[in-house]
């Protein structure tokens, strides 16, 4: 059934006051947790060591047992089903990944489809379909593990997870023991298989910053496994619901919330493109009409040359003398926070904002952002958003 | 009792004539003519070795895979094994002899018991090595328990399990020599038919030790073969 990648398998999960007591301690490990994922949403559980996030996802597949509540697999109780039976339903990455370093990585792959008894020829086939869906060439399926490098071994585990196209992945930490760098080209990697292959995916992390880049939504866990706020991203960096999750995003929060957005999101402020040997009058005229008290000089093409000095417009016809280089100039589809550090860093106050072909769209300002960030976020953009196109 | 009438005997020397022969020392001609002779109790020493270490292995991974599951099991198996493993050898075959007789049943039966402590000691070790997230990852993948020791744990643990039969295949091939006061044959066996003549107890005693090399390379070499896994490394 459905081991078809361009038919890919969902399930919608949800927790129902599902509690975890471990014999002998004194307080839940996870405090009738209540939330719900919707099919091929990317749930993320994030907190501080010890909120229980990790025994939270374990209990899904039954690794971890649930003490009392549900949890609801496509609208049917986990704990009605056989555990070896349910976790060979949903995907399991964890953060030391855990391929059997016995088994060549086409066997390491086929793991799932093997205790499911399909054929060889399925099973070959399969395993070429996911080494070339994570990009790994083929004839890495007959190495071993120690052959390959830790993103190489990560991304085998995620294809080992998604053998036989579960509708539920359970990802711990998985970029957990990568290096900063290859970490976010492997996050980046799978937030685009991701968009294609739509999993729901409860993803653990204690990274708040990885959280809001990977969630579409987001739950804050505290100590003793009691779930501080549920939300998309954006929204939780806008409105933290309580003094601990504005503690836990931390203070930079407006930074991150523009980590979540392009230029081209955002209500920029209209500039006066003027051309060289445009009348002065009709260039006071737009001038009027702008949101910038200077012109903007432009070329034939409409890209910007520089910011009119008051000397230009004071003949008959506007001339090149400039007062500041158009700089910075930012794309419309630059990330919001890398425009505000182009902008910070440069000396004018006006960023020059540029369309794909170069011509001018408009004026990026510190007002602009800031008005962004105090107005109520319209749709809630999320990580995956900057990723998938 | 049996050890007497042994020591009694001696290699029949014919001819007188040959001084090294008859001097009891180191003869290469005699060797050379004689080395049939030793063709038997070598192929009994090769049975007093494999029988015991192939009974001893499959007992040891039988009472591993027990204790694997119940964990308490594996402090009393390694006392009691260490308990066999501390009777001197010698000792066992006399005691052993009103229950099972002179012959090969006593020899196995002792030969047996000493093999258990060092193959049990390193299955486990071997099955306790494997790390946990490799276990995790193989519940979490939906392998039943009993799948992963068959699949995942003792197949990791094959290095540490071949390295306990190499040891143990070694110490029996030595302790076999001592089977002959079971009454079981071997080379041991032969070099009590004539101690003093120093050409028979350097080709008895050097095919032992011949033996218990030739083992260690064969085990070693299919370690290896079933271990590919090991030697490639990026």
């Amino acid at each position: 059934m459905g081991d078809q990648s361009d038919r890919s398998t969902a399930e919608p999960l949800e927790f129902r006051e599902v509690t975890k007591r471990y014999p002998g301690a004194s307080k839940p490990a996870v405090d009738k947790l209540s939330l719900e994922v919707p099919a091929g949403e990317i749930c993320v559980l994030v907190g501080p060591s010890g909120c229980g996030k990790t025994t939270a996802m374990r209990m899904v597949n039954r690794m971890n047992e649930i003490t009392s509540g549900d949890i609801l697999l496509g609208g049917r109780s986990v704990k009605d089903r056989k555990p070896a039976e349910l976790r060979r339903e949903i995907g399991y990455v964890i953060q030391h990944i855990g391929l059997f370093p016995h088994w060549t990585i086409a066997e390491n792959i086929a793991t799932v489809p093997k205790l499911q008894g399909w054929d060889k020829a399925r099973i070959a086939a399969r395993v070429e379909e996911l080494l070339d869906l994570i990009g790994l060439p083929a004839d890495t399926s007959s190495r071993y593990p120690s052959q390959l490098s830790g993103g190489q071994r990560q991304r085998v585990g995620v294809a080992r997870a998604l053998a036989c196209d579960p509708p539920v992945m359970l990802m711990d930490e998985p970029f957990g023991a990568i290096d900063p760098i290859n970490r976010e080209r492997l996050q980046n990697e799978f937030l685009r298989l991701q968009a294609e292959l739509r999993k729901t995916i409860v993803f653990v992390t204690h990274d708040i910053d990885e959280a809001i880049k990977m969630g579409d939504r987001i739950a804050i866990l505290q100590e003793g496994g009691k779930l501080a706020q549920y939300a998309p991203p954006a929204e939780l960096l806008m409105y933290p619901a309580s003094r601990f999750v504005e503690d836990f995003v931390g203070s930079d929060r407006a930074l991150k919330r523009l980590a979540l957005q392009r230029v081209r999101d955002i209500d920029l402020w209209k500039a006066a493109a003027i051309r060289v040997g445009t009348p002065v009058t009709e260039a006071r005229a737009e001038l009027e009409d702008a949101d910038v008290p200077y012109g903007m000089l432009v070329d034939e093409n409409g890209r910007p040359k520089g910011w009119l000095s008051d000397r230009a417009m004071t003949g008959e016809r506007v001339t090149d003398d400039v007062r500041s280089p158009a700089h910075p100039i930012v794309e419309l589809d630059d990330v919001l926070r890398d425009a505000l550090a182009d902008l910070l860093s440069s000396e004018t106050r006006y960023g020059a904002v540029v369309d794909k072909n170069g011509s001018l769209a408009g004026v990026l300002s510190l007002e602009v952002i800031q008005h962004f960030l105090h107005a109520a976020p319209a749709a809630s953009p999320t990580g995956a958003d900057l990723i998938s196109e | 009792m049996i050890g007497l009438p042994i020591a009694q005997l001696q290699i029949e020397k014919p001819g007188g004539a040959d001084d090294c022969v008859s001097s009891n020392g180191f003869c290469p001609e005699w060797i050379a003519e004689n080395i049939d002779r030793y063709w038997t109790p070598l192929l009994e020493h090769v049975y007093l070795t494999v029988a015991p270490v192939a009974i001893g292995f499959a007992i040891s991974l039988a009472l591993a895979s027990m204790a694997h599951r119940r964990r308490w099991l594996t402090g009393p198996v390694i006392a009691i094994s260490g308990i066999f493993f501390a009777i001197p050898s010698v000792a066992a075959f006399f005691l052993l002899q009103p229950l099972t007789g002179l012959g090969y049943t006593t020899a196995m039966v002792a030969l047996v018991s000493y093999t258990l402590l060092i193959i049990f000691r390193n299955i486990t070790d071997g099955l306790r090595n494997v790390p946990a997230e490799t276990r995790d990852a193989a519940l979490g993948q939906g392998l039943t328990e009993r799948q992963v020791l068959y699949r995942v744990e003792f197949p990791m643990a094959v290095p540490e399990i071949m390295a306990g039969l190499r040891i143990a295949t070694s110490t029996t091939v030595g302790l076999a020599a001592l089977a002959v006061f079971a009454g079981a044959g071997g080379l041991g066996a032969e070099i009590l038919v004539d101690k003093r003549f120093k050409s028979n107890v350097v080709v008895a005693g050097g095919l032992a030790v011949l033996l218990a090399a030739a083992f260690d390379l064969m085990i070693l070499g299919a370690q290896r073969a079933m271990t590919p896994w090991r030697r490639s490394r990026a």
